[in-house]
């Protein structure tokens, strides 16, 4: 029994790890990994907006300096916005036209 | 089903081998089927373990003594909730509790990452399954769960008294989630490095298992004192043991890394601090769980001298020599995108932070280790004690309460110092009440650190008390909604930055009760006979009777105290020591239970003022006769026969008390530890509840062209 139960779990191990392998070869967008930062990097971007106006809201910085730091998060968050659009672009014209 | 356990073990260590294998020429050459192969190897080798743990557990249940481990570690007489824990009482069961959650961990963070972090997972996966093979083949090789017995006894041996209390039996899984947690953050900063992926999609993809990390060590380091404080008899919660010290470690760099990793998603700065501090918390993580077992310093907590030390200190070296190694030649890659734009910004006080956390976390590793050090250079092992502890780690702690505080009232990048002077003066107020109200308290004055603690902590409640207050009032007046519902909406929609505020209101907390409790303690140790009474700290202790019980597994002698304040009686205490069977032969029916192990049981009256707390050595001596009598006379007493004169002798405990030794303690303030404790896991679980559906879609990547309109006509 435990023999019979021993093989069970063997051959269940083998198909979950080797299915994969079975498929044909995959491909890998060059500029995945590039989109994948820009947008990580754009949300924390998105964060620091969000908390500056809340830090503002509750008295942490006066109007001037508010939007002072207000201007230069979003003029960085234009600028990633655009890199990830040119990333985009790039990505888009990588992939096999169907 | 010794054998499927065994063939699950070895399968677990060969998947994990062929998963770091396929990871790697996955990520290298052989494409994204072999990467995906090997993020399975860790589905599979959690599939496997998990088998292999139900298989451990149904045995223990079951009392099924062919295991050799169920044998040694657990009995048919042992309470089912016992049995069930008693898994991870083991050197052997733990390592496998060890594995298998790692594997359980490392399979949910690689499935929630399976279409993110195309370059980083596949050597992330590597570390993880490479963790894994090392535990699967301790498990295999050196301490295999799945040894039989021959031949089986008819009953085993018992779980460890000192284990029989369910803080202890709760406190291994959580010290050990937390362990294997931190494992992930530390492969995913291993495979940023080895792709120079330094970008802080590693940190976000990994923050919650940080979090969650966090907590569960949170967790099981308070188990692990309250179970101190409640079962070892000796009357404290902590006692800078090498084991306690263990697990605190990789907590305070935990705890600093969750705070400078925000520094890198908002800014792009300190990589080269982030990575250094999630690799030195892995690290000390697996030298967490090193010092519990090689025996090298001695603790009531190690699981003692064992043939797992050389392994452990072989993998430790490994990551310490490579994650240097990897962060040295990085250097270029971890240099900062931005810069400090000023000392008054809350990035500046996460840094002080973390500078007071990584100080208190070396203070404690050079005392843990020191005596290995002294032994090392001058031949001979010195050790040292609680007050050089104290004399350093306590006013860093002051230094990271009341920083606790700064931090909230401070704006990120660039605070404006006149909007921070109003911010501080209510929380400022509130200290200087709190001194002034404590200067009313007698002896508060006399003790500066104790009082600063305190002042520290009222300054950090006043901060997120103001903090929510005016959070809610702008929310209020933005969206008009009611103060209950504004508060809630406020709070759900900024989990992490109002969760860790309450985090801060529970360590405030609890270092109060540390303060309080280790400084204004009353403890006197005396002998007593029925009817004699005791003083201690305001309080009347009456030895009225002597108690006892008998049951199957065990002989328990105790005392009735009755306590009085100001001539009114409180409440009656029953401190009692039990007496467990030893398995020696050569021990008579009698002796064999009071020549075994012995426990405490704590006769406790908690309140959030204070803690009166009593426990009995009852004096054997006195019945030394009557047990070498039976023993000498009745050498093969056994069953009902040895229960009754079992009776007999705690019957004559109760009837002619001898002098009993008691230790009495008042403590004030010990509950705000565990209260405040749970109010740091409330804050805990509140900064790792995902953020709710419309929070995360104003930033989401479904709307970029809204808030690019949005962020355009800025």
């Amino acid at each position: 029994m435990e023999y019979v139960l021993s093989l069970i779990v063997l051959a269940a191990a083998v198909a979950v790890v080797a299915s994969p392998l079975r498929r044909g070869r995959g491909t890998e967008p060059a500029l995945e990994a590039e989109l994948a930062s820009l947008a990580a990097a754009k949300e924390a971007k998105y964060g620091e907006i969000r908390d500056a106006e809340l830090d503002f809201q509750t008295g942490k910085l006066s109007d001037a300096d508010y939007r002072a730091v207000d201007h230069a998060l979003r003029a960085e968050a234009i600028e990633l916005m655009r890199r990830l659009d040119a990333a985009r672009e790039a990505a888009a014209g990588e992939r096999p036209h169907a | 089903m010794l054998n499927l356990g065994r063939v699950c073990l070895t399968l677990a260590l060969l998947i994990a081998l062929y998963g770091v294998g396929a990871s790697l020429y996955g990520a290298h050459r052989g494409g994204p089927n072999w990467v995906d192969s090997g993020r399975r190897a860790v589905y599979a080798v959690a599939g496997v373990l998990t088998l292999a743990f139900v298989i451990l557990e149904a045995a223990f249940l079951r009392s099924d003594f062919s295991f050799a481990l169920v044998g040694s570690h657990s009995s048919t007489t042992t309470p089912a909730f016992y049995k069930a824990t008693a898994v991870w009482s083991s050197q052997e069961g733990s390592l496998l509790l060890w594995v298998w959650l790692l594997a359980v961990w490392s399979s949910l963070v690689l499935f929630a990452t399976r279409r993110r972090l195309r370059e980083v997972a596949p050597y992330a996966t590597a570390i993880l399954l490479g963790f894994a093979a090392f535990f699967a083949a301790l498990v295999v090789l050196l301490a295999n769960p799945f040894g039989p017995a021959d031949p089986a006894p008819a009953e085993g041996a018992g779980l460890q008294p000192l284990l029989r209390h369910p803080s202890m039996m709760v406190h291994p899984p959580m010290l050990y989630s937390g362990y294997t947690l931190f494992a992930i953050p530390f492969a995913f900063a291993l495979g940023a490095l080895m792709t120079r992926r330094l970008s802080p999609e590693w940190i976000v993809a990994t923050r919650r298992f940080a979090l969650a990390a966090w907590l569960f060590l949170s967790f099981g380091i308070l188990l692990g004192a309250r179970w101190s404080w409640s079962e070892l008899g000796w009357g404290g919660y902590w006692a800078w043991d090498p084991v306690e010290n263990a697990s605190l470690m990789p907590w305070l760099t935990g705890t600093a890394f969750l705070h400078s990793a925000m520094i890198q998603e908002k800014r792009g700065m300190l990589k080269a601090w982030n990575v250094s501090l999630v690799l030195a918390t892995g690290i000390l993580a697996v030298l967490g769980t090193f010092l519990v077992r090689s025996g090298i310093l001695e603790s009531i907590h190690a699981f003692g001298a064992s043939t797992l030390g050389k392994p452990f200190l072989a993998f430790i070296a490994v990551l310490v020599t490579g994650s240097t190694i990897l962060v040295v030649t990085r250097l270029d890659d971890l240099r900062p995108e931005g810069s400090f734009e000023s000392l008054l910004s809350r990035e500046s006080v996460f840094l002080l932070n973390n500078l007071v956390l990584v100080s208190l976390c070396f203070v404690i590793f050079w005392g843990t280790f020191f005596p290995l050090i002294s032994e090392a250079v001058t031949g001979q092992r010195a050790s040292v004690g609680p007050p050089w502890f104290d004399r350093y780690t306590v006013p860093l702690a002051i230094a990271l309460v009341f920083l606790s505080g700064v931090g909230p009232v401070i704006a990120w990048r660039r605070a404006t110092p006149r909007n921070a002077r109003r911010s501080f003066r209510l929380p400022l107020a509130a200290a200087a009440t709190a001194a002034l109200a404590l200067a009313l308290v007698r002896g508060v004055w006399r003790e500066p650190l104790a009082l600063l603690m305190f002042c520290a902590a009222a300054f950090v409640l006043a901060v997120v008390v103001q903090e929510l207050w005016r959070g809610t009032h702008a929310r209020r007046v933005a969206s008009g909604e009611s103060a209950p519902v504004a508060l809630a909406s406020l709070v759900s929609r900024n989990r992490r930055r109002y969760g860790g505020y309450v985090v801060h209101v529970g360590v405030a907390a609890l270092f109060v009760g540390v303060a309080a409790s280790s400084t204004f303690q009353h403890v006197r140790d005396v002998r007593l006979s029925p009817g004699q009474t005791a003083r201690v700290g305001g309080y009347d202790v009456r030895y009225l009777r002597a108690t006892s019980e008998l049951s199957r597994e065990k002989v328990t002698l105790g005392a009735a105290l009755e306590l009085r304040r100001d001539g009114r009686h409180v409440t009656t205490l029953m401190p009692s020591r039990g007496y467990y069977p030893s398995r020696d032969p050569t021990l008579g029916p009698a002796g064999r239970y009071f020549d075994g192990e012995a426990t405490s049981e704590v006769g406790l009256r908690a309140g959030l003022r204070r803690d009166v707390w009593t426990a009995v050595e009852p004096d054997i001596d006195a019945l030394r006769r009557m047990i070498d009598g039976i023993d000498r006379r009745f050498p093969l007493a056994a069953g009902d026969s040895a229960t009754l004169m079992l009776g007999a002798i705690a019957d004559r405990y109760e009837a002619l008390p001898p002098p009993a030794s008691f230790r009495l303690i008042v403590s004030p303030m010990v509950e705000w530890i565990w209260l405040g404790g749970l109010i740091a896991a409330a804050g805990g679980l509140i900064a790792l509840w995902p953020a709710p559906r419309a929070a995360r879609r104003r930033a989401g990547a479904a709307h970029p062209a809204h808030v690019r309109r949005e962020l355009s006509r800025a």
